[in-house]
């Protein structure tokens, strides 16, 4: 039971760092829309184009590493552990 | 006092030919490219945000750019921010109460050193600030462009008539504006960096 609890939180953790990592490891805030700078030909003027869009931020990843660490010492209590070596018997 | 009454009727005149020639820009621009970038950078969190909703009238005479006078008005509802629960909280009561003052303007009082250079021309604007219901003096240096004739290209021909381009960049303090003043200083800053780019149309029939 604690090895499947270790490696789902390690599973868990994992899927959380890559999300973060393949999305462009935003450094700040979750975003939940984004903007792109366009400018308008005639008048010169460079204006916003906003679109819903998520992007994870340190804080999901703080949340999620968070989560993992109290899953990982869950996995240490003693009646895991009893299950497991009993389930071993 | 025939050469007094020649002098008078002259000066009506160029009274009258100066007033004919300001033109009355609307700030509600169709296209929807007028905008305002906002940037706080506190120690711990920076926060980026634009506004779109502005309107107002700005009217000027492009021989005597001097003489502008107007209002800017920037709807506080299209303040928007990359995070929508930071959104939340930017329009909500504790910090912009955008439900309670719902605009946020610009009034021209005075332009100081002006210099015009063609078509453009720079120059500090000082007007009346108004934000979250105080009302503030302050200068910020401006850039105008006069693009006469320059309407029909932004509606395919549809209107004629001319175009105005204001930009701008200046700094607001919060505090000086009752948003929690001293408060939250290391991830809100109190120094807000602005930049306003706007456009003006004036159709003629």
């Amino acid at each position: 039971m604690s090895s499947f609890l270790r490696l789902g939180t390690l599973i868990l953790w994992l899927t959380i760092l890559s999300w973060w990592i393949l999305a462009g490891r935003n450094p700040g805030w979750t975003k939940t829309s984004v903007s792109t700078m366009e400018t308008d030909p005639v008048t010169g003027i460079n204006y916003p184009v906003w679109k819903k869009q998520f992007v994870p931020g340190l804080d999901l990843l703080a949340v999620g590493t968070g989560c993992a660490v109290v899953l990982f010492g869950v996995s240490f209590l003693p009646f895991l552990s009893r299950n497991t070596k009993n389930q071993q018997l | 006092m025939k050469n007094t009454i020649i002098l008078l009727a002259a000066a009506s005149a160029l009274a009258a030919t100066a007033t004919a020639q300001e033109i009355a820009f609307d700030l509600k621009d169709p296209k929807g490219v007028n905008n305002i970038v906002f940037k706080l950078d506190a120690p711990l969190e920076s926060i980026n945000g634009t506004a779109n909703g502005i309107s107002g009238t700005i009217e000027i005479d492009p021989a005597q750019p001097e003489e502008i006078e107007g209002k800017i008005v920037v709807e506080a509802k299209s303040l928007t921010v990359s995070n929508s629960l930071m959104q939340e909280h930017m329009l909500g009561a504790d910090w912009l109460d955008a439900a309670n003052h719902p605009e946020i303007t610009f009034e021209v009082k005075e332009v100081l050193n002006p210099v015009k250079n063609g078509n453009e021309g720079t120059a500090d604007v000082k007007g009346l600030f108004t934000l979250k219901g105080v009302s503030k003096e302050i200068t910020a240096p401006a850039k105008v462009t006069y693009l006469p004739g320059r309407l029909a290209d932004r509606t395919n021909g549809k209107m004629q008539g001319d175009l105005l381009v204001i930009r701008t960049n200046f700094q607001i303090k919060r505090g000086d504006f009752g948003i929690k003043a001293g408060e939250n200083l290391d991830k809100v800053s109190d120094t807000i960096d602005i930049s306003l780019s706007i456009a003006g149309s004036a159709p003629k029939s």
